[in-house]
C-alpha cells in the first residue's frame, strides 16, 4: 500500500471555527484533533491551574454525553483519547476507526459549549488534582523546574506551572473554573484537525454540520506582558530527598515563529542530541552530542538531554542534568559550560551540521506514521504560526548555516541570559 | 452468536498481519525470522529477542543480565563506542537493547535504506561484543544513578515491595535492574562469561517491517546472523513455581519528603499460556481499564477524587507474572484506597461482569487492533508477540472470533483463580501517615 498523502486543506467556518483536513490512506483511522488557544499563559495569580482543571471537567460530561457515557463510547469503539494542556494552548483527541469518527466530532462539538461543571464534581476533581500536583512533587525534577520557571519569568504568565500553584488547587471556586471555559471554548478560539481515511469533501460537509452551528462569539482577549530582559544570571538551589543532583540550565530563547528558532534548533541537536518529533517518544540516542561526550563519557554525568519547545511568546531552551551521586553539580556545571563557550568561539563544522540535518530528516519522516502524530504537529503549529511550519520544517533546518547557528548562540547562550537550577539532595533526617 | 457479534465492530481482515502477508525462516541455528512489507512511509523497524535474562544469573549478580545487554554496544571487535554510535547516530537511526526476566530485548529503526547497517550492528553487539573495562566502569556509574534514582521513587519502591511479597524466595522478587550491592562488584569479565554462556542463536527471534521486500529483509538477516552458533549456550533454569498467597501480605516503605503515596496491590496472574489467559485480559479491562480506567477508576479516582491515577493491569508473560492494581495517593487516603479496591475486587469475584460489560469490552479489544497495528514499531511488535508465545500467524485473523466467544462465566472462573479480597500482596510507598 502506497501512501497518498494530499495537501492540508485549511478554512475557517463562519463562527470562527478553523478547520484542517488533511487524507492520509495508510489505515482505515481517523484522528481528531480540537485545539483551544488557553494554556496556563491566560492565567493570573488566584487561577493557576484553571487551564489544566477545565481540561479535567471537560470529561465530566454534557446532558447530552454524561459523565461515563461518552468515555464508554469512545473506548466501545476502540478508540483512544486524551488531553493536554500546556502553557499556551489546550487540545483534546480522539483517534478512531474511521468510520467512527462522526463519534468524536459530536462529542467535541457538544463539550465546546455544554459542559456541566457540576459542583460536586468540581469539589471530586479539586483532590484528584491535588493528587496529581502531589505526584509532580514526588519528582525531584519537577520541583527544581518550577523553581527555575520562576526564576526566569517575573512579569510574564509564564511564572507558574501548568499544574498551578497548590493554594490556587484549594481555593479556586467552580465560577472561576466555568469563566475560564466559557470565555476561552468558543469556535473563534479553536483549531479542529483532522487526520486520516477520509474524502476532504465529504469530511468538510460533516465538521460544517456538526460544528457549523455553534454561534459566533469574538474570540477572547489574550494580553501578554513581555518579559523584560534577565540582566543577569540567575540561580536557584531546590533541596530534596534523595541522592542524586540536578543541574538544570535554562535559557531564555526565542519564539516558535521567529527565524532564530531554526537556527537554535540545530543548536540544540548538537549540543544534546535531535529531538524526537513524535508525541509518543520514538527518538534516537544522543551519545555522539557535545554535552553527552563532555559530561556522560567522561562520568560526570548519567545522562544529559536538551529541550527546545515552539512556544506562542519567547520561553526557554533548558538542558538537563542527571549528576552522578559521586560527582557535585559544580563541576558538572564547569563542564557544561565549557562547551557552550565553544558554541560561541568559533562556527561548528560542516559535518556537524549535515549530521543535524540529516537526523532532522529521519525523524521527520518516523513522525509522519503515525496519523494520530500528523494530526498533533498541524494543530500544534497553529498555535504559535500556522501549519506551513511544520510542512517547511526540513526545508527550514537544510537552510541553516554554520553561521546562523553562531549568530544564535551568541544572541541566546550567554550567562546573561539564564537561570542555573540546582537541585540538591539532603540525605536522611533533614526530612524526619 | 450472531446477533452479538453484529453488534462488535468488524475488521478487514485481509488488512491484519497473516499467514499471506507475513514472511516467516526458521534458521538451521535456531534463529526464526520474521518479516511483513509496509510500503506506506520510508522507514524500517527491527525487533526481536534472545532467550537470556535475568533468570540466567545468581541472585548474588542480581542485574548482571541487564548490564550486559545495555554493554552490547559500548564496544564490539570491529567498532568502538565512539564509531557505533556515530554510525547510528548520523543517519538518524536507533538501535537498543533491555533485558527482562525471561529474555533480552532489542529494537531498531532507521530509514529502509539504512537497514543493512543496523543488522550489521545488531550482529557485531551479539556475536562480538568486548566489553571495554573504561566502558563497562561508566556504564556501571550510569546504572548504580539509575538505581539511586529508583530508590528513591516511590512508584518503584511499590512494585518493589509488592513483588517481594506476592513471589517470596523465587526469581520475580528480584528487580531486573538489581541492587547497589549487587551491581558494584561486576566487572567486565562477569559480563563476558555471561555473554559466552547464554547469548546464542536457540531461542532467537527477530522481525523485521517496513519498506523492505520481505525476501530481502530474510536474507539479509540470514545472512548475517546464520552462521552463528554457540555450543556453549545454557537452556534457561525452570521457572519454580508460584505459591498462592494465603492472607494479605501487606508492607509500608516510608520516603520522607515526598508528598505522595504510591500502593501496588494484586497477585500472581496468568501466563499467556493459560488457557483462562484471554478471559482474564478482559476481564482486567472491566476491572481497571475500560473507559477512564474501568471499575477501579470510577470506585477510586471518578467517585470518590481519591487519586489522579488508578488503574489495573495483567502482564500475562511467559511466567505467572502479576495481575495487579496501581494507585497514586495522598498519604492520609491510603486506607480507605485499599479499602475500595478491595472492594471492587470482591464484587469483581462474586458476581459475573454485566452483559454490557462483556460486549463493551469485547467491542474494544476488537475494534482498537487497527490502531495497535498502525505503526511498523507496532506491527513488529505484534509478530514477535505472536512467536514468542506460539499463538500462529493466522493469530489476528482469528482474534476477533476469539475475543467474542468469551462468556461472562469464563471471565468469571478466570478471576477467581487469580484474584482473592482477602489474599492479595499490598505494596505502599510514599512518606509517612502524618506528612499529609
Amino acid at each position: 500500500m502506497k501512501a497518498v498523502n494530499s495537501p492540508v486543506l485549511r478554512t475557517r467556518l463562519r463562527n470562527g471555527l478553523v478547520v484542517r483536513l488533511k487524507e492520509v490512506h495508510t489505515a482505515s483511522l481517523v484522528s481528531s484533533w480540537i485545539w483551544y488557544r488557553v494554556g496556563s499563559r491566560d492565567e493570573r495569580p488566584g487561577i493557576t491551574g484553571v487551564s489544566h482543571w477545565v481540561e479535567h471537567m471537560q470529561f465530566k460530561g454534557t446532558p447530552r454525553f454524561p459523565a461515563g457515557v461518552l468515555d464508554r463510547a469512545i473506548s466501545r469503539d476502540g478508540g483512544f483519547w486524551n488531553a493536554f494542556t500546556w502553557i499556551d494552548w489546550t487540545a483534546y483527541f480522539e483517534t478512531m476507526p474511521a468510520d467512527r469518527i462522526g463519534l468524536a466530532l459530536e462529542l467535541e462539538a457538544d463539550r465546546m459549549v455544554n459542559s456541566l461543571f457540576d459542583p460536586p464534581e468540581v469539589e471530586s476533581e479539586r483532590t484528584v488534582i491535588i493528587s496529581e500536583r502531589q505526584g509532580h512533587e514526588n519528582e525531584p525534577t519537577f520541583l527544581l523546574a518550577e523553581e527555575v520557571q520562576a526564576a526566569a519569568f517575573r512579569v510574564h504568565s509564564y511564572h507558574h506551572e501548568v499544574i498551578g500553584d497548590m493554594v490556587d488547587l484549594q481555593s479556586m471556586s467552580r465560577e472561576d473554573l466555568y469563566g475560564h471555559y466559557r470565555r476561552h471554548y468558543v469556535p473563534s478560539n479553536a483549531v479542529l484537525v483532522l487526520v486520516g481515511d477520509f474524502r476532504t469533501r465529504t469530511m468538510l460537509r460533516r465538521v460544517r454540520e456538526t460544528f457549523g452551528e455553534i454561534p459566533r462569539q469574538p474570540p477572547p482577549e489574550r494580553p501578554s506582558r513581555p518579559e523584560p530582559p534577565l540582566r543577569g544570571e540567575r540561580r536557584v538551589e531546590v533541596q530534596g530527598p534523595g541522592e542524586t543532583p540536578y543541574l538544570e540550565v535554562a535559557y531564555r530563547a526565542p519564539a516558535g515563529d521567529d527565524p532564530d528558532f531554526f537556527p537554535m534548533a540545530v543548536l540544540d541537536s548538537v549540543l544534546s542530541g535531535a529531538s524526537s518529533l513524535n508525541l509518543f517518544g520514538g527518538g534516537i540516542s544522543n551519545k555522539t552530542s557535545r554535552l553527552y561526550q563532555a559530561l556522560v563519557a567522561r562520568g560526570l554525568a548519567a545522562s544529559v538531554r536538551g529541550d527546545l519547545s515552539a512556544t506562542l511568546d519567547p520561553y526557554l531552551y533548558t538542558l538537563w542534568v542527571t549528576v552522578r551521586p559521586d560527582r557535585t553539580p559544580e563541576v558538572a556545571l564547569k563542564a557544561f559550560d565549557q562547551q557552550i563557550e565553544r558554541m560561541l568561539e568559533a562556527p561548528m563544522d560542516g559535518g556537524e551540521l549535515a549530521k543535524a540535518v540529516k537526523q532532522a530528516r529521519a525523524l521527520f519522516a518516523y513522525s509522519s506514521e503515525s496519523i494520530t502524530n500528523q494530526a498533533y504537529w498541524i494543530g500544534y503549529t497553529e498555535m504559535f504560526a500556522d501549519c506551513g511550519w511544520f510542512e517547511s520544517y526540513l526545508e527550514r533546518v537544510a537552510s541553516v548555516t554554520p553561521e546562523d547557528v553562531l549568530r544564535v548562540a551568541r544572541k541566546y547562550m550567554l550567562p546573561s541570559n539564564r537561570v542555573v537550577g540546582i537541585y540538591r539532595p539532603v540525605e536522611g533526617e533533614a526530612y524526619g | 452468536m450472531a446477533e452479538k457479534q453484529a453488534t462488535l465492530p468488524r475488521l478487514d481482515l485481509r488488512a491484519l498481519p497473516g499467514p499471506d502477508t507475513i514472511r516467516r525462516r526458521e534458521l538451521p541455528n535456531g534463529i526464526v525470522i520474521l518479516a511483513r512489507e509496509n510500503f506506506a512511509s520510508p522507514s524500517v523497524v527491527i525487533s526481536g529477542y534472545l532467550s537470556v535474562g535475568a533468570l540466567d544469573e545468581r541472585p548474588e549478580q542480581a542485574g548482571l543480565a541487564d548490564l550486559t545487554a545495555s554493554a552490547l554496544l559500548r564496544g564490539t571487535r570491529g567498532r568502538s563506542f565512539q564509531q557505533i554510535f556515530e554510525s547510528l547516530e548520523s543517519i538518524g537511526a536507533s538501535l537498543g537493547f533491555g533485558s527482562g526476566k525471561h529474555t533480552t530485548g532489542f529494537q531498531g529503526k532507521s530509514l529502509a535504506e539504512d537497514l543493512g547497517l543496523i543488522l550489521d550492528l545488531l550482529c557485531d553487539a551479539l556475536r562480538m561484543p568486548t566489553f571495554p573495562k573504561r566502558q563497562v566502569d561508566r556504564l556501571r556509574g550510569e546504572k548504580l544513578t539509575s538505581l539511586a534514582i529508583r530508590d528513591q521513587d516511590t512508584g518503584a519502591r511499590a512494585q518493589q515491595v509488592f513483588h517481594q511479597l506476592a513471589y517470596p524466595n523465587h526469581p520475580y522478587s528480584v528487580p531486573s535492574d538489581g541492587f547497589r550491592e549487587t551491581v558494584e562488584p561486576l566487572g567486565p569479565a562477569d559480563l563476558k562469561s555471561f555473554h559466552t554462556e547464554h547469548y546464542g542463536p536457540q531461542g532467537m527471534v527477530i522481525s523485521v517491517v517496513g519498506a523492505v521486500e520481505a525476501e530481502a529483509a530474510l536474507e539479509a538477516v540470514e545472512s548475517r546472523l546464520g552462521t552463528w552458533r554457540n555450543l556453549r549456550q545454557m537452556p534457561q533454569p525452570p521457572l519454580p513455581p508460584v505459591k498462592p498467597l494465603r492472607g494479605i501480605r501487606r508492607k509500608r516503605v516510608v520516603l520522607r519528603g515526598k508528598s505522595q503515596c504510591d500502593l501496588v496491590l494484586g497477585a500472581p496472574g496468568p501466563s499467556r499460556s493459560d488457557p483462562d489467559f484471554l478471559a482474564a485480559a478482559l476481564g482486567n479491562s472491566v476491572l481497571g481499564r475500560f473507559g477512564m480506567m474501568g471499575r477501579i477508576g470510577d470506585a477510586v479516582r471518578e467517585a470518590e477524587g481519591l487519586a489522579y491515577y488508578a488503574y489495573s493491569n495483567l502482564s500475562g508473560g511467559t511466567g505467572p507474572g502479576p495481575w495487579q492494581v496501581m494507585a497514586g495517593v495522598n498519604p492520609a487516603n491510603v486506607e480507605r484506597a485499599i479499602e475500595i479496591i478491595r472492594r471492587e475486587i470482591r464484587r469483581f469475584v462474586k458476581r459475573p461482569i454485566t452483559q454490557q460489560e462483556l460486549l463493551d469490552n469485547q467491542a474494544n479489544f476488537i475494534g482498537r487492533l487497527p490502531l495497535q497495528l498502525e505503526s511498523n514499531e507496532g506491527v513488529a511488535a505484534a509478530l514477535v508477540y505472536v512467536e514468542r508465545h506460539g499463538l500462529g500467524l493466522d493469530y489476528y485473523r482469528r482474534y476477533p472470533d476469539l475475543v467474542a466467544s468469551l462468556t461472562r462465566e469464563q471471565v468469571l472462573q478466570a478471576a477467581r483463580r487469580f484474584l482473592h479480597p482477602d489474599r492479595l500482596a499490598i505494596g505502599v510507598a510514599g512518606p509517612p501517615k502524618d506528612a499529609s
